[in-house]
């Protein structure tokens, strides 16, 4: 296998909606990557796109429509994806196809616009649903997140006010990204409990806003990586596993599919003792409950654990794990796919140590990502670190 | 190649154009609009055929895998574990235990509604532990409803039944929902 560099990165404002058009919004993260890395359209050998639900943009098959915006025309391109799960999923195909030796540059861009889709974007996930047994009940996908944030909560005693706390970081953390969506310097917990109940044990602002973005990686075969730059972040490792889809047959307190992943990313990376080994992390947050069960499902502390954590400040910022430096899901915005933008994007920056007013102290040396998809089922993970 | 663009921070700038929704809706900007027009219709298959032809006898099928001694609800054909056949319908109990819960105020396109659905999985007696399915529960309020209430399935008439997982109306507590 290959050693693979990430040379470039770049992102879009993220909003409820974007102007501009999924073509539009992927052009513009690809350029910023393209600045990044020093490259034009000809040096990038392949292009994957990533992009989750069709049924939010409106457009079915929409790799296809998103093409052009792409850096992909006359290159070989293929799209992937794995719902939430696809922000990380889609740079772990970028790596592959450099691993692997078929690609010396790869590109890796992620579109979502689920400002689209009315009366809601939540209309879209009615498709979603299994058609036999669920469907004719009319959930709403929330009821799933909530299901599993009940579970979790009763399982190992984890008071809302605990999970309250990841939000009130994760949107003042998010201040200081430029892309973000709903930053907040003042927030509270008390303002996160007293928010409207959505489905309980969710509140409004225990979840992050569906939203317009884009975001764009590009990876490199280390033996040329030398043309591009003096100081380049290595992929250390990645890994990804799936579980059953029947949800109801499953224990939803401990995310057991991304214990696998993450096992399979460690150990590409030689890593033993991960919370020694890793300086910081970047959990996939729609929901504020989700960091502390990714927290326990990337084996970064116990089951039950991380609440604690949080509680006595370890995950700030400033913290001695900093976690969702970025502002998260919840504080930079959900444009599914395109969360890839605070997740790996943003472990690229941290590591290169060009995060500005984001950036964690203690000169990092390797981050790991994670992003959560299909029916509560996927776990993607990746490590980046410092050559 | 071409030249890098240094920037000291990154994302050194954030593209794209804000729009607000009343901007969307008082036409200020140039938009076109679609309304899909579908519909589809699912054979379901040996194993789920048999579940819903139970529920409107007002039975709960399981089914068993040997390999790994799971009795399984929802049945399905095969076993995603050991990937062997499932074999042997077993009759299950009307009864359960909720395994999880939550209460919506929300409809499915994300609109509020004043009063709040209960909803959860419940892990059905007579099939291994933590296998059931999603439904409704009533005749509790918001304040009763706990994780690992027992539970019993309130069944439409026979008359109106129609194959369907709404031959359920709902779960309601058993025996005050007390073990």
């Amino acid at each position: 296998m290959k050693e693979v560099a990430v040379i470039g990165a770049g992102m879009t404002l993220f909003r409820r909606h974007l102007l501009e058009t999924g073509k539009e919004l992927s052009f513009l993260a690809t350029k910023m990557a393209m600045e990044d890395a020093g490259l034009e359209k000809d040096d990038i050998d392949m292009v994957v796109m990533g992009s989750a639900p069709d049924a939010f943009d409106g457009i079915h098959m929409k790799g296809e429509n998103l093409i052009d915006g792409s850096a992909a025309v006359g290159k070989p391109y293929v799209r992937v994806f794995n719902g939430g799960g696809t922000g990380v999923f889609a740079p772990i195909a970028g790596w592959w196809h450099v691993a692997s030796g078929v690609a010396d540059i790869c590109l890796v861009v992620c579109e979502e616009k689920m400002g689209n889709c009315y009366p809601h974007p939540q209309t879209a996930f009615r498709h979603i649903w299994d058609p036999i047994l669920d469907r004719p009940l009319t959930p709403n996908l929330l009821w799933l997140f909530a299901m599993e944030m009940n579970r979790y909560m009763t399982v190992y005693g984890v008071k809302k006010e605990d999970i309250a706390l990841v939000s009130v970081k994760n949107k003042r953390n998010a201040v200081d990204h430029p892309c973000a969506q709903l930053a907040d310097p003042n927030i509270t917990v008390e303002d996160v409990l007293n928010s409207e109940i959505m489905a309980w044990p969710v509140n409004r602002l225990d979840v992050s806003p569906p939203s317009d973005g884009a975001a764009a990686l590009i990876f490199c075969n280390k033996d040329i990586v030398h043309k591009f730059t003096d100081d380049p972040i290595y992929v250390a490792g990645t890994g990804w596993s799936i579980d059953s889809t029947m949800w109801t047959n499953r224990d939803l307190s401990f995310p057991r599919y991304l214990a696998q992943a993450a096992k399979m990313a460690y150990k590409m990376a030689r890593i033993q003792n991960p919370r020694k080994e890793i300086d910081f992390a970047e959990p996939y947050d729609p929901f504020s409950y989700k960091e502390l069960h990714h927290l326990e499902g990337l084996l970064l502390c116990k089951k039950g654990e991380a609440p604690i954590l949080t509680r006595e400040g370890v995950t700030q910022r400033d913290g001695d794990f900093p976690v969702c430096p970025s502002g998260g899901l919840l504080g930079v915005g959900n444009p599914i796919a395109a969360t890839m933008g605070q997740k790996v994007c943003e472990l690229y920056w941290q590591l290169k140590g060009v995060a500005g007013k984001r950036q964690i102290p203690g000169d990092p040396r390797i981050g790991v990502a994670n992003a959560w998809g299909d029916i509560m089922q996927m776990g993607t993970v990746i490590l980046l670190k410092r050559g | 190649m071409v030249k890098k663009k240094e920037y000291k921070e990154w994302p050194p700038y954030a593209p794209g154009t804000y729009v607000r929704e009343s901007d969307i809706r008082e036409k200020k900007i140039t938009y076109t609009w679609w309304e899909p027009e579908v519909q589809y219709s699912w054979s379901l298959g040996p194993a789920m055929s048999k579940f819903l032809q139970g529920l409107k006898a007002g039975k709960i099928y399981g089914i068993h895998c040997k390999r790994c001694k799971r009795v399984i609800v929802p049945p399905r054909m095969f076993c995603e574990y050991c990937f062997g056949p499932t074999e042997e319908w077993v009759e299950l109990k009307d009864t359960g235990i909720i395994e999880t819960f939550s209460i919506s105020y929300l409809d499915p396109d994300a609109r509020r509604i004043e009063e709040p659905i209960l909803v959860g999985v419940i892990s059905i007696d007579g099939a291994s532990p933590q296998h059931g399915f999603m439904h409704y529960f009533g005749e509790m309020t918001k304040d009763d409803i706990k994780i690992g209430m027992k539970v019993k399935a309130v069944w439409k008439p026979e008359n109106e039944r129609e194959g369907s997982i709404t031959d359920i109306i709902y779960f309601k507590p058993l025996n005050g929902g007390e073990d």
